[in-house]
């Protein structure tokens, strides 16, 4: 099959393109770096929910409960280990932050196992019932989030020598984004030589294609939905880490609120396509943020129009898979 | 007679026969029977959420689409009344021109959304709504001058409706007819093509129907039935604002109505409104009782807190997925 660059040939140009509306290149490159850098959390926490999609054919509509409860667990150690995240030095912050988000993620990977097993089997195959399922998941979670942790919302600082910025000319980027740049390109990265190097990603993406095929040729493909369901919702653990800490607090509807903006991503990239999730997530991080500055008042809906847009350039996504 | 008014279908089971005519009793003598602001409110907002809820249950239950755009619907309705007699003021003219444009506003926004996304995918439609009703989220608040933003609108009424007797029998009377008329498209030859496509869309499609054109429709007129709630609601509140028809809660206190009730079932949508909005505003009392007689034990007593009444109503409407698809009503049937 050969390569699609269009679509990822749009994330430069878009970021381009907006260069002389913006005006001065200082601003521009700080307000690049913010849309990458939000772009990559977004890809971390949609590329579990877009996976699960192609794989098995299931939208987790309470997938926003992962990411809120992967942030709260997060907080929960964080506060644990303050004196750790407050040292100036960044062994101190590590030792603090690693815990941290290794309990998110086994928190968040346990929690989409229980999903998986639980709930969402009795309705493979069956959307409607999976689409109301889920959402009940989604309202009982939510609720037992309050009964465990209280209804405040609870600050999640970052570390100390991950905050303030680095100058780079006369632009001031973020120490935090650009180590969500770098994290969101690990996972990609990751990702990417997982499911088109090695042996367990010629069956995922076999199973994207014909599940029963699959199964038939003898390997267990049920397996291989769980490890599937749960990585996703580890890596929606790990991305509601980061979502918590950039915003600097956790509530209990965290999850949900961005669950729109995965969506709208998802829709944009072609759902169940992780290629198309990546570049999807970039866009909206990059108009997101463009928006902003530009036209504050469109910001929040920049990300309806620009779903628009890709729709009905391609009405499918930009990478449309099999299945959907 | 009253198999007309029913349009033939009857609830097929005593004990549901009376529970609704005791909540149609218990609303028509509600300013009697149980006196009281709270309770009058608690009545309107039954009688206002029946009609929203059956005309959900018009999509989700007779046709099996999952919309999130429901509550938009319902908030152009109450914006629709909100706006026209706020800047227009309290007049029949303005009451008019208001649900009149927010009712062609509906229909001309359900048909494109169910053109443009109706084809596809279940999921791809509700993920679609979803994305569509958080955007009428943003502009309800965005556009402050007209909408009057996060704080919204309070105006006056016309003349004739300052009794709130007035206003509440208005509501009552405009949503018991509009659910009776729901009654009868659920019921007609279109509603029956509405129940083959929920049953085998692939079937209905080769026997001829052209399935897109019937979903588009349905999507269509629930909206409409939930822009006369949302105005409804406007009428009764007297206030319009994003938290009181717009938000995802409301969203989701509709699904649990609806599954809770019974899909599929018109009478569900009476059962669930009635237990719904009476738990919200009751079983509190109940489960602050429980939970302060547990002040001692920890997680028990969080698990009862007053606040904490959605997670029953979510456990329920859990089991009622599984278990009993066709909710309360389906139980008293058998």
């Amino acid at each position: 099959m050969k390569a699609d660059w269009i679509p990822v040939a749009l994330v430069p140009l878009v970021a381009l393109a907006a260069l002389p509306l913006v005006g001065s290149t200082p601003s521009w490159v700080t307000l690049t770096v913010a849309g990458l850098a939000m772009g990559m959390m977004i890809f971390i926490m949609a590329s579990g929910l877009t996976l699960v999609f192609g794989l098995m054919d299931v939208m987790n509509f309470a997938h926003g409960v992962f990411i809120t409860i992967g942030a709260y667990a997060a907080a929960t150690v964080l506060r644990a280990m303050a004196p750790a995240m407050q040292a100036p030095s960044l062994a101190a912050n590590l030792s603090a932050i690693l815990p941290a988000i290794l309990a998110a993620m086994a928190l968040a990977g346990a929690l989409g196992w229980f999903f998986e097993r639980v709930l969402i089997r009795p309705v493979y195959g069956d959307h409607l019932r999976q689409i109301l399922v889920t959402m009940g998941g989604l309202i009982v979670f939510e609720q037992l989030i309050h009964v465990v942790w209280g209804p405040e919302i609870i600050p999640l600082e970052r570390p100390a020598t991950l905050s303030g910025s680095v100058l780079l000319g006369d632009a001031a980027l973020e120490r935090y984004r650009l180590l969500a740049v770098l994290v969101g390109l690990a996972v990609f990265a990751a990702m990417w030589l997982l499911l088109n190097r090695t042996r367990l990603g010629l069956l995922i993406r076999a199973g994207v294609e014909n599940a029963e095929m699959v199964e038939s040729l003898g390997y267990r493909i049920r397996r291989l939905f769980v490890g599937v369901f749960v990585a996703g919702s580890a890596l929606a653990g790990l991305g509601g880490v980061m979502w918590g800490t950039y915003q600097g607090s956790v509530n209990a509807q965290m999850g949900m609120q961005v669950l729109v903006v995965l969506f709208i991503v998802l829709i944009i990239g072609g759902l169940g396509s992780v290629v198309g999730c990546f570049v999807g997530a970039l866009l909206v991080g990059l108009t997101t943020n463009y928006t902003g500055f530009l036209a504050p008042k469109l910001a929040l809906g920049s990300n309806i129009l620009l779903m628009v847009l890709v729709l009905l350039w391609r009405p499918r996504g930009l990478y449309p898979v099999g299945k959907a | 007679m009253l198999m007309r008014l029913l349009s033939g279908d009857a609830p097929r089971s005593r004990v549901l026969a009376l529970v609704l005519v005791a909540i149609l009793v218990g609303l028509a003598l509600a300013p009697w029977l149980f006196p009281g602001t709270r309770s009058l409110n608690v009545a309107a907002k039954v009688a206002v959420f029946v009609l929203l809820v059956a005309s959900y249950d018009l999509l989700l239950g007779y046709t099996g689409i999952v919309s999130f755009a429901h509550t938009m619907f319902f908030g152009i309705g109450g914006y629709g009344v909100g706006i026209a007699m706020a800047k227009l003021g309290a007049g029949w003219g303005a009451l008019g021109l208001g649900v009149a444009l927010a009712l062609a506003l509906s229909a001309l926004l359900a048909l494109g959304i169910g053109l443009l996304s109706l084809r596809v995918k279940a999921i791809f439609f509700a993920m679609i709504t979803l994305a569509v009703a958080s955007f009428a989220q943003i502009l309800a608040s965005q556009l402050s001058a007209f909408t009057g933003g996060e704080d919204g609108l309070t105006f006056r009424l016309p003349e004739a409706l300052q009794s709130r007797l007035a206003v509440y029998y208005l509501v009552l009377s405009v949503a018991l007819v509009l659910f009776l008329v729901l009654l009868r498209v659920v019921n007609s030859p279109f509603g029956r093509v509405l129940l083959s496509i929920r049953e085998n869309e692939f079937r209905s499609e080769a026997i001829g129907y052209r399935t897109v054109h019937y979903r588009t429709a349905a999507n269509c007129i629930a909206a409409l039935f939930a822009t006369a709630a949302g105005a409804l609601y406007a009428l009764w509140l007297r206030y319009i604002g994003p938290d009181t028809t717009l938000s995802f809660t409301i969203m989701i206190d509709i699904l649990l109505m609806v599954v809770i009730g019974g899909m599929g079932t018109m009478y569900g949508a009476v059962l669930g409104a009635t237990l719904f909005v009476v738990a919200q505003n009751y079983l509190q009392d109940a489960m602050k009782l429980a939970s302060d007689g547990l002040a001692g034990v920890p997680l028990l007593a969080n698990l009862l807190h007053p606040d904490r009444w959605l997670l029953w109503l979510g456990v329920l409407f859990i089991l009622c997925v599984y278990y009993f698809p066709a909710g309360i009503v389906g139980r008293l049937r058998k």
